[in-house]
């Protein structure tokens, strides 16, 4: 069984997000970039998969400006076969993104797909769905566990609550949720084979998929700030302070 | 304007959530409708019914909607969309998984989280964990839309109840077969709806100490959360996590112990009216935005708390 598996490249989740003076987006230049950590989980649960006998082959996927071929070589150093980059400089929502996808599952004909749940920047949580309603597949949203057997898959969810578990016919689509696996490191001399592996390249305008978004971002602007109050000094003080400045206990 | 809200179930009961969604889609257009999905869901239709501005509920109640999966509901939601400018449901662990996949059934984009609705087409959504607040106009013709539940107000109940129409509309589902599933049993409010939380993090230093958070949450009628580090470390399960990854949450009242506050889970419970940290590093950075922080052992502190409630 093949299985594909989609990664973004986002800001590090360490940065400190700053606004632009314009107001027209968040500054992106100059800092530093990272793979999507949902991203990373899906990857290690394809080399897992790969792992147990149930994977033949991986198949990292990334849509992205020309840096981000930099997380699909982390992809192959973690043990993809192969990757094939989609190249844009657009901003692709996630709509657009599930689209790119379908083509390429198309063409590449996946027993399973797996995806991070949601990318740390847009922090949408759709692309995995739409992807697998665009497939007329059924979809695994945050996963916690996979399980593959013959024509199908066992997946538990996070769900509030709770978990969920739910079988799923091949193909489907998988997001993964944090508690799926704890990823590894990349192997150096794994890191140095991946950046001779040859990439496939290709673009949105050549899988026949336009990604110019229906989602008109206006602006951003920095958070309502929070300040901080007073330190109190006791456990009296504090019970005093909620019950007759807050009024939040009685 | 017409809009569809799906409304959030729990055990055969309206979720708290529904409420809050409404709101945003009041604040989008008048003409509103809930859709109650599931099978024996009856009671909950006669609760969404009962909440202040809704013009009519529709219920589509059979096996096939059974355990709300995203294969058959989706397909519902499109049988429906053609009657609807705009579609919305929270963004409950339901909700962010079926809501994707009407979008792209439909062709269109979705916009996710909202916090304000500046009118019909334009939204305010926190990204990068609400480091930022990204203003986007949605240009789609059906206009789907998740709703951050805590930014919007509950409605009122009704004066009178609205409308009841059953749905005879059944789908077929042969992708996606339910299996079990495993509820935590909690006498405890659920943490989307709480008024107070009281939150544990990694200061815990494991999962059985939480019994100190359960003294002062049965106290206070409180949920107990986590941070992420607290879920990473094994003390508890993940859906008791509060964090951009977890559950967004705004009570009244918000007690972190032992936390940290890293962005990640500010961006969870930054909204909160009333903030209190409990830590002993007096430079954690929970302090800067706590309206009382109190610096000391949370072993001492929690046993005392408990006694003087």
């Amino acid at each position: 069984m093949k299985v594909l598996v989609a990664v973004k490249r986002v800001v590090d989740h360490n940065v400190q997000i700053r606004v632009k003076p314009d107001g027209s987006d968040v500054e992106l230049t100059h800092v530093k970039m990272a793979m999507n950590p949902f991203c990373e989980i899906a990857v290690e649960e394809a080399v897992r998969l790969k792992e147990q006998g149930m994977a033949s082959e991986i198949v990292a996927v990334t849509i992205g400006p020309k840096a981000a071929q930099e997380q699909l070589r982390s992809a192959i150093a973690l043990g993809a076969d192969r990757a094939i980059h989609v190249r844009t400089d657009e901003r692709v929502d996630s709509h657009c993104a599930a689209r790119v996808l379908a083509r390429v599952a198309e063409q590449e004909q996946p027993g399973l797909v797996l995806l991070g749940k949601q990318a740390i920047d847009s922090d949408n949580n759709q692309t995995g769905q739409m992807l697998a309603a665009l497939m007329g597949a059924a979809q695994g949203a945050f996963a916690s566990a996979v399980e593959v057997d013959g024509q199908a898959v066992t997946v538990t969810r996070e769900v509030d609550g709770g978990l969920q578990t739910l079988r799923l016919t091949l193909p489907a689509v998988i997001t993964a949720d944090l508690r799926l696996n704890e990823p590894r490191y990349a192997k150096l001399p794994a890191i140095m084979k991946a950046k001779k592996k040859p990439l496939e390249d290709t673009t949105p305008e050549a899988l026949g998929v336009s990604v110019a978004s229906n989602i008109e971002l206006l602006g951003v602007e920095p958070p309502e700030e929070r300040r901080g109050g007073v330190k109190v000094a006791s456990v009296d003080e504090l019970v005093e302070k909620l019950r007759n400045e807050a009024k939040v206990i009685s | 304007m017409s809009i569809l809200v799906l409304a959030d179930l729990d055990a055969g009961r309206l979720a708290g959530e529904t409420a809050h969604v409404l709101a945003a889609a009041r604040a989008i257009g008048e003409s509103v409708d809930v859709l109650v999905a599931g099978k024996e869901v009856q009671a909950a239709a006669r609760e969404a019914a009962a909440l202040d501005g809704v013009r009519r509920v529709r219920v589509a109640d059979h096996d096939v909607y059974a355990h709300r999966l995203a294969e058959p509901v989706g397909a519902l939601l499109v049988a429906l969309a053609d009657d609807y400018t705009h579609v919305l449901a929270s963004t409950s662990s339901a909700g962010k998984n079926v809501l994707p996949r009407l979008a792209a059934l439909k062709g269109v984009g979705q916009v996710s989280d909202i916090i304000a609705v500046e009118s019909a087409d334009t939204f305010k959504r926190p990204i990068y964990a609400g480091n930022a607040v990204a203003r986007v106009k949605n240009h789609e013709a059906l206009k789907v839309i998740s709703v951050r539940p805590s930014a919007f107000d509950a409605v009122a109940p009704a004066s009178e109840p609205a409308p009841v129409e059953a749905l005879d509309i059944v789908v077929e589902n042969t992708l996606a077969q339910f299996v079990d599933e495993q509820l935590a049993a909690s006498e405890r409010p659920e943490l989307g709806g709480a008024s107070v939380i009281v939150s544990g993090g990694r200061g815990m230093g494991n999962g059985e100490n939480f019994r100190l958070l359960g003294g002062i949450a049965d106290k206070l009628d409180a949920a107990i959360g986590a941070s992420r580090a607290a879920v990473d470390a094994g003390y508890v399960p993940n859906d008791m996590q509060v964090g951009q990854t977890g559950k967004i949450v705004a009570p009244e009242l918000y007690i972190a112990v032992g936390i940290s506050g890293a962005i990640q889970h500010l961006a969870g419970m930054k909204d909160s009216r009333v903030i209190v940290a409990i830590n002993n590093d007096a430079e954690a950075p929970i302090f800067q935005i706590a309206d009382y922080g109190l610096v000391g052992d949370l072993f001492d502190v929690l046993p005392e708390l408990e006694g003087k409630l």
